[in-house]
């Protein structure tokens, strides 16, 4: 009997505290699990507004980091599907996790999307990683221009903005979990100055 | 005609439509969860201005941060000011970013090339 109490909370100790190793080794400043809202999206991004050391990040990296944040975390909120329906979740509900190590910030989100609108996220993000800043910048104001807002009051300008704002690619994943729906992962990633 | 005055909160700018004293301007963060709940009571009130503006108008842009779906009715905006200084002139739009803040200088780049109104980019 004490033996297996034991084991059990070897177990369990044990996770938890590779999972916090993990987590110092990565850099991990935040990670999350559950309903992304906008309440939970404000607070992170301030949470993350107000632990920037002012003595290495310049306020442009920070508001970067910030803008990137709440664009992703919208994202989810306004865009996870159903795991087992595919049809869209109200609050999204997704991971979210920001690291940094010397040279950048990297901002990720993971979340539910149905397969069917794999092929327009995979397009859309290979045609902004390919663009040259320029052409980035061209594309938007096309963008902004043509745009109207969906049902769900995005612009779909998110993606484009993350690329524009960054000067990075964004890298993404997508993992299927069942003949209806994927699981998207998106990660941006924030040069220091 | 009715003003409109609304105190900044920590996701939606602070907004002073006021023809009365002919003072007009946004402020601060945007990035509401629904943004056309929030800005088109505002596109109407510049609809209905548009029908009889002041002589000059000056409309001040001070914004510290906006998300991607109120960039969009941003620019719904400065539509909205090309029409009624096409129609009438005397608008002028003035940009303020901080003087570190590129990202926002860029923005009103964007907005005055896509937009045909006089103008202003002001750093502070």
């Amino acid at each position: 009997m004490e033996k297996t109490k034991i084991e059990v909370g070897t177990d369990y100790m044990d996770f938890v505290s590779k999972f916090h190793q993990t987590i110092r080794n990565e850099n991990i400043m935040l990670v999350y699990e559950g309903e992304i809202t906008q309440t939970i999206a404000k607070a992170f991004s301030s949470m993350t507004e107000q632990g920037f050391d002012d003595e290495t990040d310049s306020s442009r990296t920070q508001k970067r980091v910030y803008h990137v944040m709440i664009e992703c975390l919208q994202n989810v909120a306004k865009h996870a599907d159903d795991e087992i329906t595919g049809e869209p979740e109200i609050p999204g509900r997704g991971i979210f996790m920001i690291s940094n190590n010397e040279n950048e910030y990297t901002v990720t989100t993971g979340n539910i999307v149905a397969n069917d609108k794999i092929t327009i996220i995979k397009e859309m993000l290979d045609k902004f990683n390919a663009l040259d800043p320029d052409e980035i910048k061209a594309e938007y104001k096309r963008m902004i221009k043509e745009s109207r807002l969906s049902e769900k009051a995005g612009a779909g300008l998110g993606f484009i903005d993350i690329v524009k704002k960054t000067g990075n690619n964004i890298e993404y994943y997508f993992d299927e979990i069942n003949d209806k729906t994927s699981f998207f992962i998106q990660k941006s990633v924030v040069n220091r100055d | 005609m009715e003003t409109i005055n609304v105190e900044a909160t920590d996701e939606t700018p602070r907004v002073i439509l006021d023809s009365d004293s002919n003072q007009f301007e946004f402020s601060g963060k945007s990035l509401p969860e629904d943004v056309t709940t929030f800005y088109n009571p505002i596109l109407d009130w510049l609809e209905a201005y548009g029908l009889e503006p002041n002589e000059k108008s000056n409309f001040v842009f001070k914004m510290d941060y906006f998300n991607t779906a109120s960039s969009k009715l941003i620019l719904d905006i400065l539509m909205k000011l090309e029409e009624i200084n096409d129609e009438h002139d005397g608008v002028i739009v003035e940009w303020y970013f901080r003087e570190d803040d590129e990202d926002m200088e860029e923005a009103g780049e964007e907005y005055s090339d896509i937009v045909e109104v006089p103008f202003k980019q002001i750093a502070y």
